[in-house]
């Protein structure tokens, strides 16, 4: 039972319900990283999936934009406590980008330029639950927030939706990433306040 | 391998205490320091946060993270708290908290932007504003320790009464080189024009790329993203600079 601060009054807003656990609304949009941030030159940029027998399918920039895009408005929930309502993105669902991958795998670790990892079960990459996005709010995405290319998996804490993406290896194996190796969750769903290993 | 930064069982490390605030120190005009007895508290490495729960009379509960200021030291915990106008939850801790008063928390979590003493290499320590607080817990730790590696501190801050610390940094400390710079307001008679952080405030820090230094930077967003850009064109390979950047969140 938590006990009650004395004095704390806490700001209640009328979007609280669409806060998960421990969560805060922000309107501005921060930037975590965990070290400088990498700039990716487009004409070098490949994103690429590779299986568990290391089979390997690379997009080019200009294949990456050649696909149907969708549209998107989603909330983002950040494991530093910041939650930000209403996103606007634009990419390419994953499901377009893995329709043809051959894989028994039911993992997949996410590889970035600059060498940040995080882990995630290839499930939650399916089902219009993941995009390659490569705008916000109707610009370019930012180099500090993951452009020119990032994961997005709103549904699941942020750093999951790792930014400047390159590469998704498939595995049997859950091989915990740069953040999970370092104390955080392995699955990380923000309702079930899954924040660090052992939540 | 133990995956966390202090070892011990999860389910112990990250339940929820309850803190007891034991002392106050006024930093800056806008920041406070809270002293915390935690019973129980499993030890820290510097550089790593807590995460605090506040709980109205009423149920609603809010969560922020802080990083820790101290070094280890038993049951004893000190976190800086910079007030964020418009906050809702920073007044309340840098104004409102009288000793007595409980808090809950929980950790340490975070094992990335952290200094272990076993590290030998050469340390930069860039700090914008509040970002001070988790590396002055690296200058504490290294103190304590008896440690020698070498340590520098750039400290950017808008005016000299935004300095935290400000005695203890300027103590002696054998091998810790501590540098401040102003970007609004600067002290009588300084040799330097208030502006931020530029190239050659940075090339007079940087350790030269053969020493394989460590650089931690931490502050505000656009003050990190310029500084760990500073530091990559010097040549600081990118695998060595470890960032934390605070806001803008409001509070």
């Amino acid at each position: 039972m938590a006990i009650v601060s004395r004095g704390f009054q806490g700001r209640r807003r009328p979007s609280d319900h669409r806060l998960p656990p421990g969560q805060y609304e922000t309107r501005d949009f921060p930037v975590l990283s965990a070290g400088p941030t990498p700039r990716v030159d487009r004409d070098a940029w490949r994103f690429s999936v590779v299986t568990e027998g290391n089979e390997r399918r690379s997009w080019t920039w200009s294949e990456l934009m050649a696909l149907p895009a969708e549209d998107r408005v989603v909330d983002l929930h950040c494991v530093t406590k910041w939650s930000k309502f209403d996103t606007p993105w634009r990419g390419v669902s994953l499901d377009l980008l893995l329709r043809d991958v051959d894989t028994e795998a039911e993992f997949a670790l996410v590889h970035s330029y600059g060498g940040y990892t995080t882990n995630l079960p290839l499930k939650d990459l399916l089902d219009g639950q993941a995009w390659i996005a490569y705008r916000y709010d109707g610009r370019d995405l930012a180099p500090e927030h993951g452009g020119p290319a990032r994961l997005l998996v709103p549904h699941l804490y942020l750093w999951k939706s790792a930014k400047w993406v390159r590469s998704l290896q498939l595995s049997a194996r859950d091989e915990p990433g740069f953040w999970e190796t370092a104390g955080y969750h392995d699955y990380g769903d923000p309702w079930r306040e899954q924040r660090y290993q052992g939540d | 391998m133990a995956r966390a930064a202090v070892s011990g069982r999860l389910g112990e490390r990250l339940r929820w205490r309850v803190a007891t605030l034991v002392g106050q120190r006024v930093e800056t005009p806008a920041a406070r320091t809270l002293v915390l007895d935690v019973p129980g508290w499993p030890g820290h490495l510097a550089g790593q946060h807590v995460d605090l729960r506040l709980t109205a009379e009423d149920g609603y509960s809010t969560q922020r993270s802080y990083s820790i200021a101290s070094a280890p030291d038993g049951a004893s915990l000190e976190l800086t708290v910079q007030r964020v106008s418009e906050g809702e939850v920073s007044p309340y801790l840098a104004q409102d908290l009288l000793d007595g008063d409980l808090l809950e928390l929980r950790g340490p979590v975070g094992g990335w932007f952290v200094w272990r003493p076993e590290q030998s290499e050469p340390i930069l320590l860039v700090a914008g504003g509040s970002g001070i607080v988790p590396l002055m817990a690296m200058i504490r730790a290294r103190r304590q320790l008896g440690v020698t590696t070498p340590f520098r501190l750039l400290y950017s801050v808008r005016t000299p009464e935004d300095r935290m610390y400000v005695d203890e940094l300027q103590a002696p400390d054998p091998g810790l080189e501590v540098t401040f710079l102003y970007t609004r307001q600067v002290p009588e008679d300084w040799p330097r024009f208030p502006s931020r952080i530029t190239e050659k405030d940075m090339a007079a820090v940087a350790w030269p790329p053969s020493m394989l230094a460590t650089s931690y930077i931490c502050g505000p967003t656009a003050f990190v993203e310029y500084a760990a850009d500073l530091l990559v064109e010097l040549g600081q390979p990118p695998d060595r600079i470890r960032t934390e950047r605070f806001g803008p969140t409001g509070d």
